[in-house]
Order: C-alpha cells, then sequence, then structure tokens
C-alpha cells in the first residue's frame, strides 16, 4: 500500500509528545522517594485521577484498532464489549468489592489472596499475572512497530526499541505516578485524536441514522446494528452468539474476571488517596468507557459503509486473500487526516501502545516486587531495597517485553490469543475473588486447587478447540458459532469448573478461623458507611444513574 | 506538585497550536487539502478547539498544586 508521508507539523507533533512524557518522568522523580510512592503512586490521587487511569490502562490502542475491526467484522455487537460487558463489573467492584481490597491495605491483588488464603495461591497467581502481562506487553509492543511500519513506514526495530526505551525511562524514575500521568494524558489525546475520525465520518455519510440504515441495508439477513433484537438465535447477528453467551460468558466471566481481579486497572484504584475515591474510581470511569464506542463503533460501522461503496475508493489492506480488518481505524486516518492531523493521530495511537505497555510494566513490577521476590526469595528486604528492586524490575520486564515483542513477530498468530490469555488467568481468578470475598467458609486448600483447575481447564479447552479434539457445538451449545463466541463460552466452562470445584474441595479441607478473616469476607467485616456525605456524592447514587444511562442505551440499540 | 489537568493543558495547548499554525499556512496559500472533506480544514477548526480546551485546562490549574 501506499504509506502515509508526514509533513513537519506531523513530526513537531510527535516531538512533542515524547518530549512531554519524558519531561513528566523527570519532573515526577522528586516527588517518588519511597516505595509507596513508587508502587502505589503515594496513595494521594483524587477518584478522577485514578478513574481515568483506570479507564486508560484498558484503552490502548491494541484495543482501538482491533475493537474498530472487530466492529467492521462483527457490526454492532462490539458494544457488548463496552457497555454490558464491562460497566456492571466496574459497578460491583466499586460498591462491593472495593472495602475488602481498599481497607485490608494490600499493594497487589495476590496480596489479597495471600490474606484471605495462603502464600501458595498468592504465588501462584503471582507467577500466572506477571508472565500474562509481559506477554501482553510483548504483544502491544510487537503491535505497534507492526502499525507503525506498515502504515508510516517506520523502521520494525527503531520505532520499538524507542518506545520500549522511553517507557523504561519514564517508569523507572517514578513508577506508577508517572504511568497514571501519561495515561490520562493518553486518554485525552486518544479523544483529540481520533474522535474526529468519527466526526468527520459523520460529515461525509450523513447522521447517525443514515449510518444504521445504510449497514442494515448491507446486511440483509443478519444483523449488524442491534444488540439484543437479534440474539435469539446466533445465525441472525454478525458475531454468531446468542443472549446466553453474551450475558454468561462476557458479561459475566470475562468482564468481572477482568475489571475486578486484574491488577493492571485494580492498581490504579488502589493509587486513590481514600477509600471513598477508591469506590469512586471505577464508578467515574464506568461513564467514560460507555463513551468508547462512539469512537470504534462508529468508525467501524463508517468503515463498512464505505468499504462496501465502490464511489468512495476506500478499501481495507489485504494479507494474502484475508481482509486485514486492524487496518479500519488507520485507513480511516488516512483517509480523513491532512497534514499535522496525521502526527496527531500516530501520537494518540503511539500513546495507546505506550501507556498500555507501562501499564503491564507498572503492575507487573509491583507483582514482581511484593508477591514472588518479597514472598519467596528475600523475605526481610528493607523499603529502600524494594524501591531499588522494583526500579530493576521495571528495566527486566521492558527487556523481557522486547523479546517477546521478537517472538511475536517470528509468530504472528499469537496475537490472536490475547483474549484467550485473559480467559486462563483471570476467568477462573474472578470464581475464586467471588468466593473468597463473599463465603467465609472457603478453605486456603479449596481455592488454591479449584485455581489450578479453572486455569488447566480453560487451557485444555483451548487446545481442545485448536487441535479440533471436539465437535464446538459442545462447548457452546448452539450449532454455529464465531471464534468470538467460542472465548466467551470457554470462559464460562472455566469459571464454572473453579467455582465448583472451590466449593467441594472447601467441604473436606480446614477452614481458616472467622477473626483472620475480618476486613477480608463480607459478613465479618464492619463496613464503614459514607454517613457523613450528601447523597450525590456517594458511590451509589453515581453507580445508579450508570446503570440508568446502560440500559437506555441498550434500549436504543435494542 | 503541579496537578495532572495541568500538563494535560500544556500539551493539548501546544499541539492544538502546531494543528492551527499548519492549517493557516496552508490557507494563506491558497491550497486545500487533498483529503476527503480537506476543503474544510479540519486541522484549523479541530486545533483551535484542542488549543481553546489545553489553555482553559491551563488557566483553571496555574495555580493549583497537589
Amino acid at each position: 500500500m501506499e504509506q502515509i508521508g508526514l509533513s513537519l507539523a506531523d513530526w513537531l507533533i510527535i516531538i512533542v509528545y515524547f518530549f512531554f512524557i519524558i519531561g513528566i518522568g523527570f519532573y515526577l522523580k522528586r516527588f517518588t522517594k519511597s516505595e509507596e510512592d513508587f508502587f502505589l503512586a503515594g496513595r494521594k490521587n483524587s477518584s478522577w485521577v485514578a478513574g481515568l487511569a483506570f479507564l486508560s490502562a484498558n484503552l490502548g490502542a491494541l484495543e482501538l484498532l482491533g475493537m474498530t475491526g472487530n466492529t467492521f467484522k462483527y457490526g454492532m455487537y462490539v458494544a457488548h464489549f463496552y457497555w454490558i460487558g464491562a460497566i456492571p463489573a466496574m459497578l460491583f467492584l466499586g460498591i462491593y468489592m472495593m472495602p475488602f481490597y481498599y481497607s485490608s491495605k494490600i499493594k497487589s491483588v495476590p496480596g489479597y489472596l495471600k490474606l484471605r488464603f495462603d502464600e501458595k495461591t498468592r504465588v501462584l497467581n503471582g507467577i500466572a499475572f506477571g508472565l500474562m502481562t509481559l506477554l501482553v506487553s510483548g504483544i502491544n509492543l510487537y503491535a505497534m512497530a507492526l502499525v507503525l511500519h506498515t502504515f508510516v513506514g517506520w523502521n520494525w526495530d527503531i520505532s520499538m526499541w524507542i518506545s520500549a526505551l522511553t517507557v523504561a525511562a519514564y517508569v523507572t524514575l517514578s513508577g506508577l505516578l508517572s504511568a497514571i500521568f501519561t495515561e490520562i494524558i493518553q486518554f485525552f489525546l486518544i479523544w483529540f485524536g481520533l474522535f474526529l475520525v468519527s466526526i468527520l465520518g459523520l460529515l461525509e455519510i450523513g447522521s447517525v441514522n443514515e449510518i444504521l440504515s445504510r449497514v442494515t441495508e448491507l446486511y440483509q439477513n443478519v444483523s449488524y446494528t442491534t444488540l439484543w433484537s437479534s440474539s435469539t438465535d446466533p445465525n441472525l447477528n454478525g458475531m454468531v452468539i446468542s443472549w446466553a453467551g453474551i450475558v454468561l460468558g462476557l458479561g459475566f466471566v470475562l468482564s468481572f474476571g477482568y475489571w475486578t481481579t486484574d491488577f493492571l486497572v485494580v492498581q490504579r484504584a488502589f493509587s486513590a488517596k481514600d477509600l471513598h475515591a477508591a469506590r469512586m474510581t471505577p464508578v467515574l470511569a464506568s461513564f467514560f468507557k460507555m463513551a468508547v464506542p462512539f469512537i470504534v463503533i462508529f468508525a467501524g460501522l463508517i468503515a463498512i459503509i464505505l468499504a462496501n461503496d465502490p464511489q468512495s475508493g476506500f478499501q481495507l489492506l489485504k494479507d494474502g486473500n484475508q481482509v486485514n480488518y486492524d487496518s479500519a481505524l488507520p485507513m480511516l486516518i488516512k483517509r480523513y487526516y491532512p497534514a499535522g492531523l496525521i502526527g496527531l493521530g500516530i501520537t494518540a495511537l503511539l500513546a495507546g501502545f505506550m501507556a498500555g505497555q507501562a501499564g503491564n510494566v507498572s503492575a507487573f513490577n509491583t507483582v514482581w516486587t511484593y508477591d514472588i521476590y518479597k514472598s519467596v526469595i528475600n523475605k526481610k528486604a528493607s523499603d529502600a531495597h524494594l524501591l531499588w528492586m522494583g526500579r530493576a524490575a521495571t528495566i527486566v520486564g521492558i527487556l523481557i517485553s522486547v523479546a517477546t515483542a521478537y517472538w511475536a513477530k517470528s509468530f504472528p498468530s499469537i496475537m490472536d490469543y490475547m483474549q484467550a490469555i485473559f480467559s486462563w488467568v483471570n476467568a477462573p481468578l474472578f470464581a475464586t475473588m467471588l468466593l473468597g470475598m463473599f463465603v467465609w467458609w472457603i478453605t486456603p486448600n479449596g481455592a488454591f486447587w479449584g485455581l489450578i483447575a479453572g486455569m488447566l481447564s480453560s487451557f485444555t479447552l483451548f487446545l481442545a478447540q485448536k487441535f479440533n479434539w471436539f465437535d464446538n457445538t459442545v462447548l457452546t451449545l448452539s450449532d454455529t458459532a464465531s471464534d468470538m463466541a467460542i472465548n466467551f463460552w470457554r470462559a464460562w466452562w472455566a469459571w464454572l469448573i473453579c467455582f465448583v470445584l472451590t466449593i467441594f474441595i472447601s467441604f473436606f479441607t480446614k477452614k481458616k478461623p472467622k477473626e483472620e478473616l475480618t476486613g477480608l469476607v463480607k459478613g465479618l467485616t464492619i463496613e464503614s458507611k459514607d454517613l457523613n456525605i450528601s447523597v450525590y456524592r456517594k458511590p451509589e447514587f453515581w453507580a445508579v444513574i450508570s446503570l440508568i444511562i446502560l440500559v437506555l442505551l441498550n434500549i436504543y440499540f435494542w | 506538585m503541579k496537578p495532572i489537568w495541568y500538563f494535560v493543558g500544556l500539551i493539548l495547548f501546544l499541539m492544538g497550536l502546531i494543528l492551527v499554525v499548519s492549517g493557516i499556512s496552508l490557507l494563506s496559500s491558497g491550497e486545500t487539502h487533498k483529503t476527503v472533506l480537506g476543503h474544510t480544514y479540519p486541522d484549523l477548526w479541530w486545533g483551535s478547539f484542542m488549543t481553546l480546551s489545553g489553555l482553559i485546562f491551563i488557566l483553571v490549574n496555574r495555580t493549583k498544586t497537589v
């Protein structure tokens, strides 16, 4: 393809971004004195700062490119990832789970497992999370280099190393604090840099109704513009999935598994200045999460219309005979953005990739330092030594990410396994956390063996599907299913196996005394209530508002 | 420490300014962009919006510390 040429204005914008974030790293270093400053940003953040960082840690460029491409492939059903597949879980975290996480003053999610269960469950989850994080970070890096190489013609190695070293520099200097600062800057750059694609697409095509009606005309037998009315039969919608798969697999297991247990996002809430701010963190983030489809879904639908209109001259890239769906957003940028704006669009993607990597590395350095190094290797490490170890872990984590990126380059298909990786680690962990926080008699051995069984079953189901050990219909309970639908169902079964086994083993193994579980389990904890603040400042109030908007959006696009 | 919103304002202001200057220089040369809807000069109006948004963030947070 003809690559996008960059003008002086484009280069200036990209250079401003790089100087800016390195400068922020140096500026924040003077405020990063203790290990709590480095790993938890000093626990000083307001709910707005923690909330936007909470959302931005998830809003990487890979997600933006992938979800726009998925909309092209599957239609509006992709909005489920942002609405039912995120909002209920975020609100549940803020309202019900955060009091136990925050009040126990833990530094990581595996740290909670240690207090609630035992050391072996903590180390198991710490190792699984660390591996997952570095793998995802490396894939992120690989994807960034691939996008820049394909669309702008930049050298693969140089663009990867420059961005990796930049992230290493600012995270090593000031840890989570600089990661959070750059995530919030990324949030604004993504909106200012990419929302214009949807605005210009709307101007070209006419209106939202025009977009929906033209996509509906294109697909007469399968719905690409509804959310639920075509979910009674998988054959009626672009994602080839039924409502049960969406609700159980995505809305319950994958969504709750990710948003309530993945330390990458939960760490941002831990950085809040008090329990009220920590509870508000995911609640505030839920409003912005609901708005993201106005970038990705609109862009995907606009791409569908343009690609099916021969007069438009718009096409997605092809890898051989395969359509490259992820090229939808960059091709729209190329279509609409003149000099200067191209630089802004590329910077928004770069910021997304780099902030995603910084988020993964800052979560990794915390889990490595506290849940593996201090827990297993050096139990008597001083605070100063842990701060040094956090910085060293950042550099090592970045180097492993780079190595993973080169590995991904030689096996490009590992990109496809991103969703699968989440279902191996997060889906069963959600069953463990849910039981651990809400049922006091769940035992350490029940949690440990249930978690192992859940992770192994998810991995085994993945292999079974890949090598056709049995028919997929056994998994999905329907005649037909897309790859995405199979992902949802696999997560559901892994969760269920972990849930049932954990309960079963707990019947026969030794329980922890109730007094050791105070502050960790509902029913054994005196929960502090926000009695002295007005109703409109309470997390519950804003959670209800968020839920109402969620319901209205689902009804509008029913 | 300056609040994050101050830095958000700075980067939006700087980037918006680059877009506005780039858009004005093209407009004054009598040319238009070759992209779809390029004749509306999106760099100019979007850049102005960014600059203004950045300026508001800077002004509101210029004396604040956290």
